[in-house]
Order: C-alpha cells, then structure tokens, then sequence
C-alpha cells in the first residue's frame, strides 16, 4: 500500500451541500437544501466572475417575467466521483429544465444567473447563450447532462 | 395547431412561420418565429446547454 497526497472528492462534494465552513457563515436554521432561482440579464449587462449576488440591475423585463427569475428544480443533490488517487469531481445540475412560460422579453438578453435566494441571494454562476428575444413565447433552457465531466456545476481536482 | 401570439391563440395556418438553428460548442439552440402581414406575433426559443464555465482544477500543498 502506499500513500497519496490529495484532495479528498468527498470535500468537493461537500463543499456544495455547506458541510465544511473554514471561516465565518450563515447560522443555518435547517438542514434542507436551499433555494436556488435563475434570472435573465440583457445582453448589455455585466454579468461574471465578479457578480456576488443577484440584482435587477440589468435583469430583463416584461410581460410574464417576475422580477428575481424562476426557481432551480433541485432534487438531485450534489455528487462526487473519484477519479483516480488524486483527482475528483464534486457536480451538481438542476435536475430540471429552467422554463420561462408565456413572457414577452423583447430586448435581446443572453445570460442566466444561477444565485442562492435562501441565503441573501449569493450569486452561483453565470452561463452565457447565444442572444435572444421571447415575444408571447416560452424561453426553455435545457441542462446537461448530470456527469462528472458535463455538470452545470463542477469542482474538480486534477 | 394553436399558437399563442401578440394577437391571442392563432391556428399557425394562419401565420407565417420560420425558425433556426444555432450549434456551437456552448449550446444547441432552435427558436421559433410566426408573423401575420409582417408583423412579430409569437417568438419561442430552446436552449439546450453544451459547455459549462471552468473550474480550476484544486490541489493540496506540496511538502
């Protein structure tokens, strides 16, 4: 036998469910999942790396939309997968599609934010389409495949 | 078939109808359009998601 130095796939899966805290965080009141919701942002917007949370700053509107976005179908919880003795992946996918019913979004936008409503609207991620209108139609984005290389969501160790 | 528009449920014989495809390495997308004598009634769009943002790949210190 012998040793391998590693971070350990189980603390990437963790990380997603709030299981390790190295620092200071939210006292939480239950031990359910929380909720996540998606928002659409305009195409002028800036929405990336740096957004911290949700804003309606940018967000698009019209008829049908509810400012703040639709809520993420999360009933699958995250998953991690080991690799090999030193690599891993901790992922996580809506286990939905996100779909936008019967809205009339005619300034082109092509962004969605994935953010956390239970815990003050902290940001996720943002993945980015090619740019779109909606005009008494429904916007259907469609996730991918729930694996440890195509996941919405992936933490890694290589 | 009965499309929602601008106008209210429309039988799609009624419009002019086109859509499109859109496949690159980040998403596979379709959308929808019907017109009546020119005009924007209903337009719908599918997203299908393809390629994910990026992590960095995490690694212990080396002692």
């Amino acid at each position: 036998m012998a040793n391998t130095q590693s971070m350990c796939t189980s603390f990437l899966g963790e990380l997603m469910t709030g299981t390790h805290n190295f620092g200071t965080a939210p006292i939480r009141a239950v031990t359910t999942a929380d909720t996540f919701k998606a928002a659409l942002y305009l195409a002028s917007a800036t929405i990336n790396a740096a957004t911290t949370a949700y804003s309606a700053t940018g967000e698009v509107s019209g008829a049908g939309y509810t400012a703040g976005g639709i809520t993420v179908t999360n009933a699958t919880p995250p998953t991690a997968t080991n690799s090999s003795a030193t690599a891993g992946v901790g992922y996580w996918t809506p286990s939905a599609s996100l779909v936008y019913t019967t809205v009339t979004l005619t300034t082109a936008f092509d962004t969605v934010l994935i953010y956390n409503s239970t815990q003050s609207d902290k940001a996720v991620s943002v993945h980015t389409f090619s740019s779109q209108t909606i005009t008494a139609g429904t916007l259907t984005l469609t996730m991918p495949s729930n694996t440890t290389t195509t996941a919405l969501l992936r933490l890694a160790t290589t | 078939m009965i499309v929602t528009t601008t106008k209210g449920d429309m039988d799609d014989s009624l419009l002019e109808h086109r859509a499109g495809t859109i496949d690159n390495e980040n998403e596979l997308t379709t959308w929808t359009e019907y017109w009546l004598n020119g005009e924007l009634v209903h337009r719908s769009a599918h997203v299908i998601l393809k390629q994910m943002p990026s992590f960095a790949g995490g690694e212990t210190a080396t002692f």
